[in-house]
């Protein structure tokens, strides 16, 4: 039988990734606009900036983060890497050059849920019709995702999709967390540690909530929901989850399809586990050194998609600071 | 319903037509509904059928296919300064049929034309005897810009050089198919014929019903088996990959379909390398051998050690690991020299030359303009001629006397006096006509029609083939690049008159 390409293994990762990304960024979007207001009804849309690390490159093109023009940023503008716009045409470029191994299903879907993208104006972005426009790209995503459960091949290359997301959405949720940590140590005056709605507003973007209350009925506080992020195994957007689902991964490529260069990732992902282990990150919260934390996870996964590259994808070895090259 | 009610209520025109086809009228061309009828009860239902339905459910069903369309993806890439354009390429849902008989004569004259032009390929890379009997001028041949003298000498599996052909046919006024030009190089298009026929399945369901139309799906089989034969003979199960220049390139999506029909990876050539006389594709598991290569890339691309040094697209060693038969490509190196258009003209004689028969696929009658009788004829009837550059292809720097105004006439005598031996000329030929559905209902426009060959240790002839047509009225140029469709071609298993 013939091996997976190493360029279609790297194009299928970063098809789930873009996909992933996508997601989390509806929901973010979602969640400020309908969650976030403080106390004195204002939105901070810098917040959003500060998950994705983009303040300097925004404030050179845009100036002040209002609104309107942190949400051209994010859903319309195909010179912002990390726009929706650009995700899911990252997810479809990748999709077009998997075309001989993915489902018509899937290219179907994602071709159509790009051409629609395409056709988002200004006049999308009014306030009234936010919610409904992040409804439409999250509903996008999860199509995108169960048809591609539904219909994908169990071969490496699911395994190959799967990693890829789950380092997604790991990564995601640190910056998620982390995002509100940074803009709750801002804000000492609104006392946020204690203001539940802050953390649901958290929980609700990474539709979190409601299983978030099944867990814990009595109480939303920082630790608690942090615990719940890191460390709940359960949770599906947990980083504990997706660690889990990466080794499951690693394991098949290793065993089923007989690929030792796995060992490598596998080593690495072993450190990773001590990292969000209840205890431990308990401490680190009394400490307030989450951000630490954050910024080590997002390192890791990072390394553990070097690893990948080098292993499988064709990285070269010799530069092990090679930036991520998405792929399509 | 309603739609039908209203048509019947209509008087019938004079040829009996009430319906869509109501006031259809081909004029002094062939059409290939009506006038095979005659020879076919099968397309005369169709006829028939297509005339009771209204033209309002066929322009629904024909807005739903695009859609679909375009959807699937099944299109070309325009790229533009900003942006690349997704365009599809427009579908016409009335069919072109053939009887049973008129295929046959195709298909015949297609596996000579092929024979032939195999043969021709493996003399010129050899012998080159019929340079020493006098049959084709050594020039045409040794000065020709694909003539590849890395060849010479190289003996290919079945002395098989054209793996995929495409033959564009045209038939005249009178019913006779022609050869109107060959494609020996990458020949494009089968995609469309496969995609066409499943598009038809779903939309137009009812009209296929009870007609014995061959079908076309195992294209891809039958070319991952031709492409097999041809790889080295110890190896038990070959590795084919399909290699495309990648996602910018307008046919991409003929590369990937091609390749998901015959279950092989389509790679690039940053995914091959060659090491100690070996290519090799790079996996998640490292380095495996490959045995023969359907490459959609030209010759000049291929190699960067053997040719154009600036190619990124093709694999550097590659025509070493060639010469060596440790890898079979497909098609050959060097095939552009058969499908000149200034060879062209010399095909029937070589037919004849090697196989001793007659040419079962006539030439349109060709004029080389290099030829100084040939020439003066072209200069005096300049505008009843069409003038074709040599070089080119997709119907560029063609000149259709006829249609031309003054100007452009002027324009075209400059150009052959100044290099006449860039030029073929042919008179106009009355393309047949197929019913299509524009805005103004159903009216003939002109179609030709490419079939496909495979060739491994013997050549195969998918039954159908693209028939391109022209939508522009009164228009001959077929060609996506300027302005034509597609239509998907029946091939009939059986004729009842």
């Amino acid at each position: 039988m013939t091996r997976l390409l190493a360029r279609y293994a790297e194009c299928i990762f970063w098809m789930g990734r873009y996909v992933e990304r996508a997601e989390n960024l509806a929901r973010i979007l979602d969640v400020q606009e309908t969650f976030s207001r403080d106390s004195r009804g204002a939105h901070d849309w810098g917040t959003v900036l500060d998950i994705n690390a983009d303040r300097a490159r925004f404030g050179e093109r845009y100036g002040a983060p209002t609104a309107q023009a942190v949400l051209r940023y994010y859903v319309l503008d195909r010179e912002n890497p990390n726009s929706l716009v650009s995700d899911i045409w990252g997810a479809r470029e990748n999709a077009r050059t998997l075309r001989p191994l993915i489902t018509t299903e899937m290219w179907v879907q994602l071709n159509v849920f790009y051409n629609r993208v395409l056709r988002l104006g200004v006049n999308d972005l009014a306030e009234e019709r936010l919610s409904r426009l992040c409804s439409q790209i999250k509903d996008g995503c999860d199509a995108h995702f169960g048809i591609t459960a539904g219909t994908l091949y169990r071969d490496e290359a699911w395994t190959f999709y799967e990693l890829g997301r789950s380092i997604e959405c790991a990564d995601q949720t640190t910056r998620l967390l982390d995002a509100k940590l940074i803009a709750a140590a801002k804000r000492q005056d609104d006392d946020v540690v204690a203001d539940a709605s802050y953390w649901t507003a958290l929980l609700r973007s990474a539709a979190g909530y409601q299983a978030f209350r099944r867990r814990h009925p009595r109480g939303v506080t920082q630790e608690k929901v942090t615990l719940f992020m890191l460390c709940d195994p359960s949770f599906p957007r947990s980083v504990a989850h997706h660690l889990s689902s990466i080794e499951e991964h690693l394991h098949l490529l290793r065993r089923q399809y007989g690929l030792k260069a796995a060992n490598r990732a596998i080593e690495h992902l072993d450190g990773m586990f001590d990292d969000v282990d209840p205890m431990k990150v308990s401490k680190i919260i009394a400490s307030g050194t989450v951000h630490q934390l954050d910024d080590f996870i997002q390192r890791s996964l990072i390394e553990l998609t070097a690893i990948l590259g080098r292993s499988f994808f064709g990285w070269p070895v010799e530069d092990p600071s090679r930036e991520p090259a998405q792929a399509a | 319903m309603q739609n039908q009610m209203q048509t019947s209520a209509a008087e019938p025109d004079t040829n009996g037509w009430q319906g869509a086809l109501r006031g259809y009228d081909p004029g002094i061309f062939y059409c290939e509904m009506l006038r095979s009828s005659e020879r076919s009860a099968a397309i005369a239902r169709v006829a028939s059928k297509l005339d009771t339905i209204s033209l309002e459910t066929l322009r629904a069903r024909a807005g739903d296919a695009e859609t679909e369309l375009y959807n699937l993806g099944i299109t070309f890439t325009v790229y533009s300064d900003k942006d690349a354009i997704d365009r599809i390429l427009p579908f016409d849902l009335i069919p072109r049929i053939l009887t049973r008989g008129d295929w046959q004569h195709i298909e015949r004259g297609t596996i000579q034309r092929v024979q032939t032009l195999n043969l021709f390929l493996h003399d010129i890379y050899h012998n080159q005897k019929c340079i020493k009997d006098g049959i084709i001028p050594a020039d045409l041949v040794l000065g020709n810009a694909n003539y590849r003298k890395e060849m010479e000498g190289l003996d290919l599996p079945f002395g098989t050089y054209v793996h995929v052909n495409g033959i564009d046919l045209v038939r005249g006024r009178d019913g006779t198919v022609m050869v109107l030009e060959d494609n020996a190089r990458s020949p494009s298009g089968v995609s469309y014929v496969v995609e066409n026929r499943h598009l038809m399945m779903r939309a137009f369901a009812d009209l296929m019903d009870g007609v014995p139309v061959m079908k076309v799906s195992d294209y891809g089989q039958r070319l991952h088996q031709g492409l097999s034969e041809v790889a080295p003979a110890a190896i038990d199960e070959p590795q084919v990959v399909l290699l495309s220049p990648g996602v910018f390139n307008s046919a991409y999506f003929e590369h990937v379909f091609l390749a998901r029909e015959m279950g092989v990876p389509l790679v690039e050539g940053r995914d091959l390398f060659v090491d100690e006389d070996r290519v090799f594709m790079k996996t998640i598991a490292g380095r495996m051998p490959v045995d023969v290569i359907y490459r959609r890339l030209n010759d000049d691309f291929l190699d960067p050690e053997a040719f154009n040094p600036d190619s990124m697209l093709g694999v550097k060693g590659l025509m070493r690991v060639y010469a060596k038969g440790n890898v079979q490509l497909a098609n050959a190196i060097g095939t552009g020299v058969a499908d000149d258009k200034a060879i062209y003209a010399y095909v029937p004689r070589l037919v004849r030359y090697y196989l001793d028969q007659d040419a079962i696929l006539p030439n349109v009658e060709t004029l080389i303009c290099r030829e100084k009788p040939a020439l003066q004829q072209v200069l005096d009837r300049l505008d009843q001629m069409v003038v074709k550059p040599v070089g080119e292809s997709g119907g560029y720097g063609i000149t259709i006397g006829p249609k031309a105004t003054q100007a452009e006439l002027d324009d075209q005598r400059a150009k052959l006096l100044a290099n006449p031996a860039n030029f073929i000329a042919q008179p106009m030929i009355d393309l047949s006509v197929c019913p299509t559905l524009t805005d103004d209902g159903i009216e003939p426009r002109h179609v030709d029609l490419r079939p496909f060959a495979v060739t491994g240790r013997s050549t195969w002839v998918l039954p159908g083939g693209l028939s391109r047509v022209a939508l522009r009225k009164g228009s001959l140029v077929v060609n996506s690049s300027q302005g034509g469709g597609s239509k998907d071609t029946w091939v009939l298993g059986e004729d009842v008159r």
